[in-house]
């Protein structure tokens, strides 16, 4: 097929390979803005689920709120932080796209952190503070643990998101490989942007194999076989956050 | 300061402009859900009834799910044309609504109690009616979850059809952008809010009359 030898002499050509658009490059800055921005939101989002989680207050709230966030647009977000003076363009549309992206990936990590401490069994938490463990201890020692499996499933969702969506950071000059994506879309040069995307979807099925394994991981055996979280999309059930009626 | 970011003229001035842009976002959020919901719960329906596609249906939603939507739009684009098309811009958008639909109701069927199964087992039901009048109906709720998310994710995807030439309000991003401009980005962000807020409660509103023993049984659980 004519397309797929275009692709072919794309991927074989050497200069495709070398320089700071080269495809090494390219795919290193957008795994480098991806993981970045994926620690940030885990240390947010995470941090405030496992609060809230913990507590038991406001938790609604900071979830439904959490669910409008999915709705505001990357690329509102990204363009208004590139056309303000003081974020523009600095470190190459760097920071602008770490901040639009960080903002995507709050949502399903705060969601499925809280929800993971909230499904932890009464009975386990009563336990525990009546051997005279202390909040924080249980939080540390007991919910966190036995969260674990449905806040990795929220960052492994959050990553895919930000990996495939990084790729918009291209649009406010960042160089990642949005660049041949867009660049073949404006000059309607369909086998560069096939490659470009090609190489994103390579990236994003890494990060979600990889992560996957590290759910299998944190996910004791005994539960692997009924609640465990481990498809891609686990965060999508969570937005019905009362657990469901009390068996 | 206010009146520096968002100039209101702009607004009062560029109405209907502005209303063109939210109709289109409206009409492509509504069908990439509706024809993603048509196509989501089928085939989740016959995944779990027969098991063996239950792999292939999910591999092939995540597939579509973690192809950037920009590379979906261009590369659909090379066979159904450049021009703002709706088919190119909804293909890619149905794409993301299916594997979230499909999860959830997946997710909801494995939900459904084994006793409600079991009864309706020694009540004679089919297995083909076990499915539809009693596993479909108790994961309702998940999928109207599913529904949830879904739509507010469309809300926010609507606006990257823009650099295809489509975008509802993604078209006043663009201009923002390009014109150095903060109202009309800013516009696009508050009515995308506010539509998929709107929505949601439409979601919450539809389930409460179709589900409504979920109500009951939560209330009865935070009594318990």
């Amino acid at each position: 097929m004519h397309f797929f030898s275009e692709v072919f002499t794309y991927f074989s050509t050497r200069a495709n390979w070398t320089g700071s658009g080269g495809i090494p490059n390219l795919f290193y800055k957008q795994a480098l803005l991806s993981a970045t921005v994926v620690v940030a939101a885990t240390l947010v989002g995470g941090g405030l689920g496992l609060v809230l989680g913990h507590t038991g207050r406001g938790g609604l709230v900071a979830v439904n709120a959490a669910n409008a966030f999915r709705a505001v647009p990357t690329l509102a977000l990204l363009t208004l932080l590139a056309i303000q003076p003081s974020i523009s363009l600095k470190y190459n549309g760097f920071l602008a796209a770490f901040i639009a992206l960080v903002v995507l990936a709050i949502p399903p990590i705060l969601t499925n952190t809280y929800v993971g401490i909230r499904e932890v069994d009464a009975d386990i938490v009563d336990a525990s503070r009546a051997m005279g463990l202390t909040g924080p201890q249980i939080l540390g020692r007991v919910e966190l643990p036995l969260g674990l499996p449905f806040i990795v499933a929220g960052i492994r969702t959050a990553s895919i998101e930000v990996v495939a969506t990084s790729t918009l950071a291209a649009y406010v000059s960042y160089q990642d490989l949005g660049t041949p994506v867009l660049a073949g879309l404006a000059s309607q040069n369909t086998v560069e942007a096939f490659c470009g995307s090609l190489l994103v979807a390579v990236l994003a099925a890494i990060v979600a194999i990889g992560l996957g394994l590290v759910l299998k991981a944190v996910t004791p055996a005994a539960l692997r076989k009924t609640s465990a979280p481990t498809s891609l999309l686990p965060g999508a059930v969570s937005a019905r956050p009362q657990p469901a009626a009390a068996g | 300061m206010l009146a520096e970011v968002i100039r209101w003229s702009f607004i009062t001035k560029q109405w209907s402009l502005i209303q063109t842009d939210l109709i289109q976002h409206v009409a492509l959020t509504f069908i990439a859900v509706g024809i993603g919901l048509g196509l989501s719960v089928p085939l989740a329906l016959l995944a779990w009834r027969y098991p063996i596609s239950r792999g292939p249906l999910v591999g092939f939603s995540s597939l579509l799910y973690i192809i950037p939507s920009v590379a979906l739009f261009s590369i659909i684009g090379a066979y159904t044309g450049y021009e703002a098309s709706y088919l190119t811009g909804e293909i890619a958008l149905v794409g993301y609504t299916l594997l979230i639909l499909v999860w959830n109701t997946l997710a909801g069927l494995a939900a459904v109690p084994a006793d409600a199964r079991e009864a309706s087992v020694a009540l004679g039901y089919s297995k083909t009616a076990t499915l539809w009048r009693v596993e479909l109906p108790l994961a309702l709720p998940y999928i109207f979850a599913g529904l949830r998310v879904a739509t507010s994710t469309v809300v926010g995807l609507v606006t990257v059809t823009a650099l295809i030439g489509l975008g509802g309000l993604g078209q006043l991003i663009t201009y923002g952008f390009n014109a150095d401009y903060y109202t009309p980005i800013i516009v696009a962000l508050v009515f995308s809010i506010l539509l998929a807020g709107l929505c949601d409660l439409a979601w919450v509103g539809v389930e409460r009359l179709l589900v409504p023993w979920s109500r009951a049984s939560k209330r009865a659980a935070a009594r318990a």
